[in-house]
């Protein structure tokens, strides 16, 4: 089977620093793939070249067996929409509004909708449990419920691969299992592919069919959660002690943070002025 | 949301625009009747059926002076206006406005070169004009670009020193010019519409009318360009191209102002506004609003600008800065809080 996202040998680089180096994998069609990686390790820049928002130096990127050069941007709306991790409110649109830009690749220039468009925005917004703020403007809702918006925009994009960059980073526990049950949902109900790049490796390891661990632009590992999740790989790529179990929750591994050796930081009766 | 969504939108386009005609006509109407050699309304109709001497007098001051001047009026507003609309969505800062970037002011310092070189004022002035407003857009862009945090502030600040430095050159310049032409210049630059006929007018619709059609072919555009760069180019928008056709439209309009009624500032900022505020954010309302709104507008403050001295009249820039320039800091405040 063709895989939804084929990369080989991608190069990135921005003012002489190579950012992403020799970057190859594949994401097979359906599955849910977590990047993970420290700080400063080329997630967010990976992303933006899966997503066609950047252009890669070198390599190659293929969707659906066809490079992604060779599609045109409408035509890569269609099959791909993008989750951004801050949400722009300075704009008083209505969640309703909002969520019919994203049936933009299908519609002429003046963006004109028709009944079917209306349909799928309906559903759409049903679908991630905002309707019932379908009239309101986007600055009165709380950033989980715009999280959903945009959700739901994506969503209206009707496409087969959804990339999401840190959608849970600023958002409250409940808001954060919302966000990833939606993805879950789409994924097992609509056969979407989703992408996402996360910090967060408990809900990558409960939620991942396969992680892809970045460190300072190349691949340490990729694999299932069970594989890429063990103590000395992310000892090594983060830098810092941990522990890994089995979650209560299932067959993932859970991921325990220790506190930092005595000794390895100063003591706060060191610190001159406190 | 069974409700049409569609034919909404559209109703809503046309019964905002059609209350806006109405306002733009009752001010073109207004700017007819009224002005130094008196009227009123009575005067429009005395003068479609002159009965006497002075009858056909007042109709040629109707028809062949204020008419062509109520006509620029509306154009330059519906320019200026939707010009400023355009660079607050491309800018995506809500105080962005081509006089206050500088963008006026460059296309005013091409306009007195080429008033000095003695060329015509169409096509000659207009392209030194458009020239000099170019020049400027790539300069306040290329001083505002570079990763900055409080990037909305540079370009302000970049416009504000841009606008400065025009305004020095444009001194330097009429220094330089010790002719009767002086006072003409001066008058000019001010914003002046006085001396308006139908032969300009007939030229700015040439230059203009097809710029509000590319505008508005863009308007669903801009509004998806507000959500930020990554969202709108993955949502199929060619944003650099888009840009570039839709900043130099709109230079183009504002030199094309600038170099007939030389420079009214801060129309580019109040109409858009006081329309966003009443109407929403989307573009689609917002463009066809401006361009009748901001008509009317212009069209009231240049009359103002006739009928406020005693005697002889001010330039309609005057007014537009008094009403707008207050207007700009309160809504510096406002954004700044």
């Amino acid at each position: 089977m063709t895989p939804a996202i084929d990369v080989k040998n991608i190069y990135f680089s921005y003012k002489k620093e190579i950012v992403l180096a020799d970057i190859s994998f594949s994401i097979e069609k359906g599955r849910f793939f977590v990047i993970i990686g420290p700080n400063g390790s080329g997630k967010t820049t990976l992303m933006k070249m899966l997503s066609g928002v950047e252009k890669f130096k070198k390599g190659k990127l293929k969707l659906f067996g066809r490079s992604i050069r060779r599609h045109a941007r409408k035509e890569l709306a269609r099959q791909m929409a993008f989750v951004p991790q801050t949400i722009p409110t300075d704009f008083p649109f209505t969640v309703t509004e909002l969520v019919l830009m994203g049936r933009t690749p299908y519609l002429g220039v003046l963006g004109v909708h028709g009944e079917k468009d209306r349909d799928i925005a309906e559903k759409a917004m049903q679908f991630t449990g905002i309707a019932h703020h379908s009239q309101k403007k986007l600055n009165q809702l709380s950033g989980g419920e715009r999280q959903r918006v945009f959700i739901a925009r994506a969503i209206c994009q009707e496409p087969d691969i959804i990339l999401l960059d840190e959608p849970t980073a600023s958002l409250d526990l409940a808001h954060q299992i919302n966000v990833m049950s939606l993805m879950e949902k789409l994924k097992k109900e609509k056969g979407l592919t989703i992408v996402m790049v996360s910090h967060d490796l408990n809900l990558a390891s409960m939620y991942g069919d396969d992680l892809l661990l970045l460190k300072n632009g190349t691949i340490v590992k990729m694999g299932s959660p069970r594989d890429v999740l063990t103590e000395s790989i992310l000892k090594k790529t983060y830098g810092c002690e941990l522990i890994i179990d089995q979650s209560p929750m299932g067959d993932f591994p859970r991921v325990t943070l220790v506190p930092g050796k005595r000794g390895t930081i100063l003591k706060v009766k060191d610190i001159p002025g406190i | 949301m069974n409700a049409n969504l569609t034919s909404a939108l559209i109703k809503r386009i046309f019964t905002v625009s059609f209350i806006l005609l109405l306002l733009l006509f009752f001010a073109m109407v207004l700017g007819l009747s009224e002005g130094s050699t008196g009227g009123g309304f009575s005067a429009i109709w005395r003068s479609l059926n002159p009965s006497n001497a002075d009858d056909a007098m007042l109709a040629s001051i109707i028809w062949k002076i204020r008419l062509p001047r109520v006509l620029v009026a509306a154009l330059v507003g519906a320019a200026l206006s939707s010009g400023g609309l355009v660079f607050q969505a491309l800018l995506k800062n809500p105080l962005a406005e081509p006089y206050i970037l500088g963008i006026s002011g460059g296309a005013a310092i091409g306009a007195i070169i080429g008033i000095l070189l003695g060329l015509s004022r169409f096509p000659g002035v207009n392209l030194t004009a458009f020239s000099g407003s170019i020049t400027t857009l790539l300069l306040i862009l290329l001083m505002a670009s570079g990763k900055s945090i409080l990037i909305k502030d540079a370009l302000l600040l970049s416009g504000v020193m841009v606008n400065a430095f025009c305004s020095a050159v444009i001194m330097f310049l009429i220094s330089l010019t010790q002719d009767a032409r002086l006072h003409n210049i001066m008058f000019w630059l001010m914003g002046d519409l006085s001396s308006s006929d139908l032969h300009q007018v007939g030229i700015l619709s040439i230059l203009l009318l097809p710029c509000f059609v590319v505008i508005f072919r863009y308007s669903n555009i801009m509004n998806i360009l507000l959500l930020g760069d990554e969202l709108a180019l993955t949502m199929g928008i060619h944003i650099k191209r888009v840009t570039l056709i839709l900043l130099t439209t709109t230079t183009f309009m504002i030199s094309a102002t600038v170099s007939h009624c030389g420079l009214i500032g801060f129309v580019g900022l109040v109409i858009p506004h006081l329309l966003r505020m009443i109407l929403g954010p989307d573009h689609r309302i917002l463009v066809p609003a401006c361009l009748l709104g901001g008509g009317a507008y212009m069209v009231f403050c240049d009359l103002l600008a006739r009928v406020l001295p005693a005697q002889g009249e001010m330039p309609a820039g005057v007014i537009t800065a008094l009403i707008g320039a207050p207007l700009f800091i309160i809504l510096l405040k406002k954004t700044a809080s």
